[in-house]
């Protein structure tokens, strides 16, 4: 399982990168394994929305089942990844790379200080698959 | 019976509603409907029953017996004999939507025939396995749009030229829609507007915009600028088809419909009194995964040998449950089977041909109703099998009238349009003959002079 230290992850299994006051936002290696081969993904926001912190962002599809994705923090849509549409896959190869999902404006880091650090979400997802 | 509860269960469920026994759950209906005593006859022999049923039957006039010029949504073709014949076939007769759909190939292949014919109709990239009648099919347009657009667009135009009952069961679909807004087919909206007329109520919060192809008064337009304009808003553009008219007419697809509905019963499915008939829902493949009902795709197994399988329909049912945008997930397969014999029948060319056949004869029919001292054709716009006749006296009375020379007369527009009193919309196909027209025009002269 890959977990990149940079990252910040919740307990449904998304990462969030922060750069400035722009988060970017994503599912975890642990989740696309989970969910196996994604067949789709709908992002449900556009550029420019509002979101409040834990509201859906985005609904992954794969041949086993739909798996909502919530951002952990409020803020203003810059960007969504479009190109998802056509490369659902890339969830599975790369999810912390190409398969970012959106990119939000944040005001408030401080929503961030209560997700884990890599090394507190490997030991989350271990107890869990025991 | 088979009841798949047991009585703790039973118990246990009316507790943890509150409810103190099963009849209670119906002290909504009054107490003297409940269990009424039934006076019913003494039992009759197979024999009595049969003949008493046979005598009822022959009560009835149908399309058979008399000279049809009703439409209005359904209509009177000539249905080839192979049709009826394949579809008795025990393995389609029997088969219900295909829920075990690896062994149910031949069933799936008609389905996927049937959808590569409709896209090819409707000029659209994909069709689904088919929905229940027109009226289904066009909410079922209004239900994608919606989530199309998460809810975000909350206004939908209907055109009033739309068929009046697919846009009632399109409200009733949409019931249940917080916020949602139905407008362009008011009381007071002029019933026979053009297209630019529709132009005005279109703005960033329309969704969906809905016209009928030809329109329930039979005209025909070129939708291309009322395309362009819902697109530029950012909005659907949902077309309701007769699937006949696009033997001969331009496609939707190609003046730019995202969706295209329509009932298929003209394609070889009896009249019968209003159904089982079959809804048409096709769209362009960037709404694929949007679209409600079942899809048939065709692949390849193991082996490379060719397959159908239900493509993306599990997602649904299975996979996507409580967040499916419809959960529609049944088909009319008999029927979408029959329309796909009598499609194959017919061919591209014979589809033009039955299409043409209608066309000059109701505009051979237009033309001498329209000579006769007292009525006059009132739509004035091209039209394809059917026309709006402005008559004398009421309609009502004229298709008595009719009715005694053996003529089903045409469809009272006053029971739908309060402006439209005193209009007939007629309707004339391949089956009626020329004989047929000349005394439906004498009878309406002799009509008018009383």
């Amino acid at each position: 399982m890959n977990t990149p230290a940079n990252l910040k992850y919740t307990q449904s299994d998304e990462w969030v990168q922060l750069d400035g006051n722009i988060a970017t936002i994503g599912i975890t290696d642990y989740a696309q394994e989970q969910l196996s081969d994604i067949v789709y993904v709908e992002i449900t926001v556009a550029s420019g929305d509002d979101v409040k912190k834990n509201s859906l962002v985005a609904t992954l599809e794969s041949v086993k089942a739909a798996a909502d994705v919530n951002t952990p923090v409020s803020g203003t849509v810059l960007e969504v990844n479009e190109e998802l549409g056509n490369t659902p896959e890339a969830v599975n190869s790369d999810p912390y790379g190409k398969a970012w999902l959106v990119k939000l404006e944040i005001k408030d880091p401080s929503e961030l200080n209560s997700l884990m650090d890599a090394s507190a979400y490997e030991s989350y997802c271990s107890n869990r698959s025991h | 019976m088979f009841v798949p509860h047991t009585d703790t269960e039973r118990e246990q469920m009316l507790r943890s509603i509150g409810v103190g026994s099963v009849e209670k759950l119906f002290d909504a209906v009054p107490s003297k409907y409940r269990f009424p005593k039934l006076d019913l006859p003494q039992a009759l022999t197979e024999m009595e029953a049969m003949q008493q049923l046979t005598d009822l039957s022959l009560a009835n006039e149908s399309a058979r017996d008399l000279a049809c010029f009703l439409g209005a949504g359904a209509y009177n073709h000539y249905i080839p004999a192979a049709v009826d014949s394949i579809i008795r076939r025990g393995e389609f007769l029997t088969a219900y939507t295909p829920y075990q759909p690896e062994v149910s190939q031949g069933t799936l292949q008609a389905i996927f025939e049937y959808q590569s014919l409709i896209t090819n109709l409707t000029g659209m990239d994909v069709s689904n396995a088919s929905h229940y009648d027109g009226a289904t099919a066009t909410a079922e347009a209004a239900v994608m749009a919606y989530h199309n657009f998460r809810g975000r667009r909350q206004k939908f135009v209907l055109s009033p030229t739309v068929n009046p009952q697919y846009r009632e069961t399109l409200r009733t679909y949409l019931q249940g829609y917080e916020g949602i807004e139905v407008v362009g087919d008011e009381k007071d909206a002029d019933p026979f507007l053009r297209p630019e007329d529709l132009f005005s109520l279109i703005d960033q919060n329309t969704a969906l915009v809905v016209v009928q192809y030809p329109d329930f008064f039979g005209r025909i337009f070129d939708y291309t600028a009322l395309a362009q304009k819902v697109h530029e808003a950012g909005a659907l553009f949902a077309v309701a088809v007769n699937p006949m008219a696009l033997g001969l007419f331009k496609t939707p697809g190609e003046f730019g419909a995202d969706i295209v509905v329509g009932e298929g019963q003209p394609l070889g499915i009896p009249m019968s009194f209003g159904g089982p008939y079959l809804g048409i829902f096709a769209t362009r493949s960037e709404f694929v995964r949007k679209i409600s009902g079942r899809l048939v795709g065709e692949t390849v197994d193991g082996n490379g040998r060719r397959g159908y399988v239900l493509t993306l329909t599990a997602r649904e049912q299975h996979i996507r449950r409580e967040r499916a945008t419809s959960n529609i997930c049944t088909n009319q397969g008999l029927i979408a089977l029959a329309s796909t014999v009598y499609m194959s029948l017919l061919g591209k060319n014979g589809l033009r041909e039955v299409a043409e056949l209608c066309y000059h004869k109701a505009h051979y029919a237009a033309e001498k109703i329209g000579a006769i001292p007292g009525y006059s054709l009132c739509a004035n716009a091209p039209f394809f099998h059917e026309f709006l006749v402005c008559c004398p006296i009421p309609v009502e009375e004229i298709n008595l009238h009719l009715l005694d020379h053996g003529i089903l007369g045409g469809y009272d527009l006053g029971k739908d349009y309060p402006s439209l009193k005193n209009h007939m919309l007629i309707a004339v196909t391949e089956m009626n003959t020329k004989e047929d027209i000349d005394m439906l025009c004498e009878v309406l002269e002799e009509v008018s002079h009383e």
